[in-house]
This record gives C-alpha cells, sequence and structure tokens, in this order.
C-alpha cells in the first residue's frame, strides 16, 4: 500500500503577532513547526502502514528549509519524504498549492492521501479536497477513526455536528483528519539518526512538468487585493420577549433601515 | 555548562526531555498519589528506543555507554524519580547478562529487552541481607539439570511488573562470599510468585515488591556466570549502575532547582520578588552551584566507566553518593525557598523531596558508598608504599 501524507510547515502561531500597518504575518524569528492537525495525518499514515503493510512517504511544498519539517516526519517512522520548491511556486492560493501537490502525488502514485483537516495559518482547509477533485478520487474529510481497510477499500467514521458517520470508500482515497482520530506518537532515536542522513527527493516545476502559468501567483485564480482588521461594531441590539415578539421587531427595523 | 557531547548525545537528551515533559510531567502529581504503575510511560520509552540505548547493535539496542544512559535517566529524574526508577532498575537488572550473559543467554533475552517489550529486575535484598549481601539466605541447589531455588527476595524495584529476573542466591553455603551465584528467573517460572507490594514516601509510581521462590525450578543454563561468581557479578552491576544513581541525583535537583526559580522570581514579597533577596540567592547560588558539580563527576566517571577501566568502584560511588546528597540538599532547599508553597502538592518540590531520599539508601547506601571509597583509599595507599 503506498501512503502519501501531505504536511504544511508554518509558523509557530502561539508566537506569531501581526504587523499593525500592513496586516501580514510577522514572521521574522517565529519558529517553524509542522502543521498540528498534519502531525495527526503522519499518525494515520504510520498506522495504516502497521494494519496494512507498505509505505508512508511525506510530501511538502515550500521554501527549501521546508527540508526541517521533513526531516522530522521521518524521524516519527516515515520511509520516504518529497520536497516541492521552487521559485515558480511562490504566492500560491490553495488552488495553486494542491494543483502542484496534486502533480506531485500523481507522479509518486499512491493508494491513499493523507492531509490535515486546516492549516492553522491559511485555515481554508481546501488544500485536501483540491487535490482529490485534481486527481478525481473521492475524499472524506474530518475522520475521526478508521475503522478496516483492505487493498481496495476504506471504511472510516467521519466527525459531524451531533455524532458520525460510518463512510466507505473505494481506493484510491484522499482523507483529511482532525484530532480525534489519534495521538501523534514522539521520535525514536532510531529514526531521528535516520533522519539526519536521509535523502529528500527535491522536485522542481520542471521535474513536475508543468506551465508556469499554473503556478504561483500566476496560477492562483485568487488574488490578494488588501488585508484589513474588520472594524469593530459597537451599536448592537439585543431583542427580547417572546419569539413572535422579537421576529416582529426584528422586521419593523430592518424595515426602518431601509434593508427590507 | 556546556559538556561537549555529541550530537548523538545532545539528540537523546532532547528525546528524553521532549518525552519527560510531554508524557511524565502531566501525570507524575497522579503517579504519586495513586502508586500507578507507569505503563503507558513505558511504551512510550520502548517506542522511542531508550531502553536500547545500552544494549549492544547486534542485540538490537543502539551500542552507546553509561554516559548516554546517565544523560537519559538524568532527563527523566528531573520530571518524575518514580518512572526514572523504574527505567534506571531495567538497566541495574541487565547488567548481569550484558556483562557476565553467555551469547545464548544474551541472544535470548537482550532483544527484547532493547525494545522494551520486557522489563526486567534485579534482586540482591532480602530480610537478612541489606547493607550485608553475605547475610542472603535464598539458595539454589543444582539437581540434575535444573537449579531449584528456595527464599524470598525482598524490596525488588520492578517486581511483579518485570519478566525477567537477575537474582543471587547460595549455591553453596561452605564457601562463604565465594559460595553465591547469579541466577536468570522469568516470569510464570512455577514456584515463583509475588508478595507484598510496599506503600512508600516517595518514587510511588515504581513497584516496590517481594520475590518468592519456592521450589521454583530453572534449566542450568539460567546460571549466570560461573558457579560461586554471584557477589563478584552483584558488585560489578552495582559499580556500573551506581553512576545512574548519580544522574538521577543531578536530574532531581535540577527538576526542584528549576522550580524554585521559577517561583522566587515571581513571588512577591515586602515589594519586591523573594529572589532579589540576598539570603534567597546564596541559597540559590549553593545549589546551582553543587548541582553543577554533581553533574561534572557523575559525567566524568561515565565516561570513566565507559573507556573500558577495570576497577570503577571508587570513582563510581564517589559519583553515587556525592550526586545523591547533593540531591537530598537541593530538594530541601527548594521547599525552604518556595516557603509555604513548596510544602504544598500544588507544587512539585515536595515530592520531589520526598523522592530524592532513596537516592541514598538503595544500590548501597551512601555510608556503604563510604566505606567502599575507604576502602579504595586504603588500598591505594597501600600500593603507592
Ligand atoms: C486568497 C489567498 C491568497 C494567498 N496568497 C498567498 C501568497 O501570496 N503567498 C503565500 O505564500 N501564501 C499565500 N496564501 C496562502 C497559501 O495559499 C495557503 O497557505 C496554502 O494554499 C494552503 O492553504 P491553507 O493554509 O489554507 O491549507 P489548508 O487547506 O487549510 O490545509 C489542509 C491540509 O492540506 C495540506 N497542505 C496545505 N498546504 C500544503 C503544502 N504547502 N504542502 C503540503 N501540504 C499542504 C496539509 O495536509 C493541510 O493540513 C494565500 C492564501 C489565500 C487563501
Ligand atoms: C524503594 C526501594 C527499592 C529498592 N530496590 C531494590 C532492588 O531493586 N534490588 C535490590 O536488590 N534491592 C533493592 N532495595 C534494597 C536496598 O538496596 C537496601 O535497602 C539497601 O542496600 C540498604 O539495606 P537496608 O535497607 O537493609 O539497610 P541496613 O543495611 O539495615 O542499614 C541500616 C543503616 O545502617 C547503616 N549501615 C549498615 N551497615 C553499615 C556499615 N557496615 N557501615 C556503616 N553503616 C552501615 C546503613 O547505611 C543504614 O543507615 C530497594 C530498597 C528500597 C527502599
Amino acid at each position: 500500500m503506498k501512503i502519501v501524507v501531505c504536511v504544511k510547515q508554518v509558523p509557530d502561531t502561539a508566537e506569531v503577532r501581526i504587523n499593525p500597518e500592513t496586516n501580514t504575518l510577522m514572521r521574522d524569528g517565529v519558529p517553524s513547526i509542522i502543521n498540528p492537525y498534519d502531525l495527526h495525518a503522519v499518525e494515520a499514515g504510520l498506522q495504516l502502514r502497521e494494519m496494512a503493510g507498505g509505505e508512508v512517504t511525506t510530501v511538502t511544498m515550500g521554501p527549501p528549509q521546508a527540508e526541517l519539517a521533513l526531516r522530522e516526519t521521518i524521524s516519527l517512522g516515515v520511509d520516504k519524504a518529497v520536497l516541492l520548491t521552487d521559485r515558480l511556486f511562490a504566492g500560491s492560493d490553495t488552488w495553486a498549492t494542491a494543483y502542484a501537490l496534486y502533480k506531485a502525488i500523481a507522479h509518486i502514485g499512491a493508494d491513499i492521501i493523507i492531509c490535515g483537516k486546516q492549516a492553522i495559518d491559511g485555515d481554508t482547509a481546501q488544500v485536501g479536497p483540491e487535490i482529490a477533485e485534481f486527481l478525481d478520487i473521492p475524499h472524506i474529510a474530518y475522520i475521526r477513526k478508521i475503522v478496516e481497510v483492505t487493498a481496495d477499500r476504506i471504511v472510516v467514521q467521519r466527525l459531524m455536528d451531533d455524532g458520525y458517520d460510518i463512510v466507505e470508500s473505494t481506493l484510491p482515497v484522499l482523507l483529511t483528519v482532525v484530532r480525534e482520530l489519534n495521538v501523534p506518537r514522539l521520535p525514536s532515536l532510531k529514526g531521528k539518526m535516520a533522519a539526519k542522513k536521509a535523502d529528500i527527493l527535491k522536485l522542481t516545476a520542471a521535474d513536475l512538468k508543468v506551465e508556469e502559468q499554473d503556478l504561483g501567483l500566476k496560477g492562483s485564480p485568487t488574488q490578494v487585493r488588501n488585508i484589513f482588521a474588520p472594524e469593530a461594531k459597537t451599536n448592537r441590539t439585543m431583542l427580547h420577549g417572546t419569539p413572535e415578539e422579537m421576529v416582529n421587531k426584528l422586521v419593523a427595523d430592518l424595515q426602518e433601515s431601509k434593508c427590507l | 555548562m556546556d559538556y561537549f557531547l555529541t550530537e548523538e548525545q545532545v539528540m537523546i537528551r532532547d528525546l528524553a526531555r521532549q518525552i519527560a515533559e510531554e508524557k511524565i510531567v502531566p501525570v507524575r502529581a497522579e503517579l504519586d498519589e495513586t502508586g500507578e504503575f507507569p505503563w503507558d510511560i513505558m511504551k512510550t520509552l520502548a517506542q522511542s528506543d531508550l531502553f536500547g540505548l545500552f544494549i549492544p547493535e547486534e542485540y538490537g539496542g543502539l551500542g552507546k555507554g553509561s554516559l548516554e544512559l546517565a544523560i537519559a535517566v538524568e532527563e527523566l529524574s528531573r520530571a518524575c524519580l518514580g518512572v526514572s526508577t523504574t527505567f534506571a532498575a531495567n538497566a541495574l537488572g541487565t547488567y548481569p547478562l550484558l556483562l557476565f550473559g553467555t551469547d545464548a543467554q544474551k541472544k535470548k533475552f537482550l532483544p527484547d529487552i532493547a525494545a522494551g517489550k520486557r522489563l526486567v529486575a534485579f534482586g540482591l535484598t532480602e530480610a537478612n541481607a541489606g547493607s550485608d549481601a553475605g547475610g542472603t539466605q535464598t539458595t539454589a541447589k543444582l539437581e540434575g539439570n535444573e537449579y531449584v531455588i528456595n527464599g524470598t527476595k525482598q524490596w525488588i524495584t520492578n517486581g511483579g511488573e518485570a519478566e525477567i529476573y537477575t537474582i543471587i542466591a547460595i549455591t553453596d553455603r561452605s564457601k562463604g562470599p565465594r559460595g553465591a551465584s547469579a541466577f536468570v528467573v522469568e516470569k510464570g517460572t512455577p514456584g515463583f510468585t509475588f508478595g507484598k507490594k510496599e506503600n512508600k514516601m516517595g518514587i510511588r509510581a515504581s513497584a516496590t515488591t517481594e520475590l518468592i521462590f519456592d521450589n521454583c525450578r530453572v534449566p542450568k543454563e539460567n546460571l549466570i556466570g560461573k558457579e560461586g561468581t554471584g557477589f563478584l557479578v552483584a558488585m560489578k552491576t552495582l559499580d556500573h549502575s551506581r553512576t545512574g544513581v548519580g544522574s538521577q541525583g543531578v536530574g532531581v535537583a535540577q527538576g526542584a532547582f528549576d522550580e524554585a526559580v521559577k517561583f522566587a522570581r515571581q513571588r512577591v514579597q515586602f515589594g519586591h520578588p523573594v529572589i532579589t533577596f540576598q539570603a534567597v540567592q546564596h541559597m540559590l547560588a549553593d545549589m546551582a552551584t553543587s548541582i553543577e558539580a554533581a553533574r561534572a563527576l557523575v559525567y566524568a566517571v561515565s565516561r570513566l566507566v565507559d573507556s573500558g577501566a577495570k576497577d570503577v568502584s571508587k570513582e563510581s560511588a564517589m559519583a553515587k553518593v556525592f550526586a545523591t546528597d547533593v540531591a537530598m540538599k537541593v530538594t530541601v532547599d527548594a521547599v525552604q525557598v518556595m516557603g509555604g508553597s513548596g510544602y504544598m502538592k500544588e507544587y512539585p518540590v515536595e515530592k520531589m523531596m520526598r523522592d530524592a531520599k532513596i537516592l541514598q539508601i538503595y544500590e548501597g547506601t551512601n555510608q556503604i558508598q563510604r566505606n567502599v571509597i575507604g576502602q579504595a583509599l586504603i588500598k591505594e595507599a597501600a600500593r603507592n608504599k
């Protein structure tokens, strides 16, 4: 079984501050960590390997120093790691990120792809499902338990607001995982020693045979115009009474302010 | 202070520290309260390869030495001495096999020990054999291809939880100290059961129990070393493990010191943090100095052991006695620096103080260590005459 886990290196948000002038993250001197959800994704990959055999590969797209995040996953027991790094990837939105990751995963080959639920910096939770769409395979988001896995299908529990669904899918499949799924293991000494020596496969845009226009800023349909903190509005009104009274008051107010 | 550790030694320290902070600190107070055996932590330590640190690579270990073990034990002890005692007693029980075991014995036991699959205990002490191992009453009699063991060991760390026991029994009483032998006995062997589990002042997460042998038959191959070398096996084992007890002392002292400094910076009296008072600073200065001296001695002796030096009795006794006396003093002083708060269970130093006391008692009391050092001094003086 080939298992690919997507990991993202993120700034340790516990340490991040926002520049009040530009409204951008002040990343200087902030330590980088593996996106916490992705540690659960790695743990899921390792447990799937224990259940079904095979190998686990981690993939990240990021600047050269993202290699450190990959080495950390090797210290946890991951077999191989792939770094997508190229100036052409810079400025990618979630679409362009997912496109590059899709190309890499298609290049490596995978039966199960695992992503975190979301990244703690970008927070969109889009990349996983987008990769699945590019690959034209099913995805199951927010999984909280792996029930069983065979060579060609998987049964999982998907977290819902009030309980969980049991979902069965054929392979290949993409999963995104929540914290309830598992407790990520700590590294081992042998893993740490292996991590120091491991060869990390580095892929550029040219290796993936992708066009410049599909990557980075050029390949990103979303463009950031302006970043600002929403103004805090203080003039809110609380309505009291029975539901009927409150609805009547609300409709009257909205009419008065010409919203209706 | 920089001890010029290798990159690998730093890696071992960092990993042991991570386990201590993430897995041990959050549960130590509860383990202390309930006396529950820390199996979850043992599993984490097994997964991390730390059980294999000092075991040769050919048996699945990492092939490191006493210094690496001391570094790991120090970090675990900084968080909880009960947990680190469990871990260190495993090494204590393994040394007889490592130092004197046959190839077959090593192949049979060491890989599982290195993987943390089976825990080990060392059984020397008995009701009438504490400081004086000569009082050992447990016997082992050869009958055909088996030894028949009878007797009771007391206060054995990891008793009941461990699956492999290295024990000392008398095979020929007429030979006095040369009549003892070492054996390996597996849990589940008929005639081998566990008695009382002790209720202790400290290191409560560690299990301390009686081992009861009632016509327990083990195959002849379970003899470690030769018949009659039991006390030699025990003494060489203790020579190796004492630096580990020293590093437990360094660790618990460091843990208590860190808490005291943190507290003294925050606690305000007479309008100032108490750390600004010179009397408090002097206590902290003495604590820091003695911890650093203890660590330097423990590391130096560990390096001596790793160099393959033949006789390390004196030096390992020095490391044990000094570092554990430091541990007792520093943990008591940490409580003092923290005042009433230090005495309360909301803070970890009262536990550290209770825990630290055992270090001056087990693996040879500190009086006995001084006897060992004294005897070595006499021998050296005679040699130099
Ligand atoms: C409108 C917009 C504009 C942006 N512009 C820029 C820009 O100009 N420059 C810039 O640097 N960033 C930019 N970003 C951020 C960047 O696009 C996202 O961080 C990135 O696409 C991942 O999205 P996310 O952080 O929301 O991840 P999510 O979708 O929340 O992440 C879900 C999971 O996907 C996987 N994953 C996500 N990213 C990666 C990755 N890089 N490698 C491997 N796995 C991954 C992980 O498993 C993760 O847990 C922009 C984002 C947006 C929304
Ligand atoms: C929690 C715990 C765990 C233990 N774990 C193990 C274990 O895993 N395996 C094992 O084999 N044993 C273990 N022991 C036993 C431990 O090693 C002994 O308690 C220790 O060796 C001292 O023996 P004793 O308690 O009988 O004290 P005693 O020998 O009765 O000593 C009483 C006092 O007399 C002093 N004294 C005795 N003889 C002399 C002398 N010649 N000169 C000067 N002073 C002397 C001692 O220093 C002490 O102060 C453990 C003990 C405890 C409490």
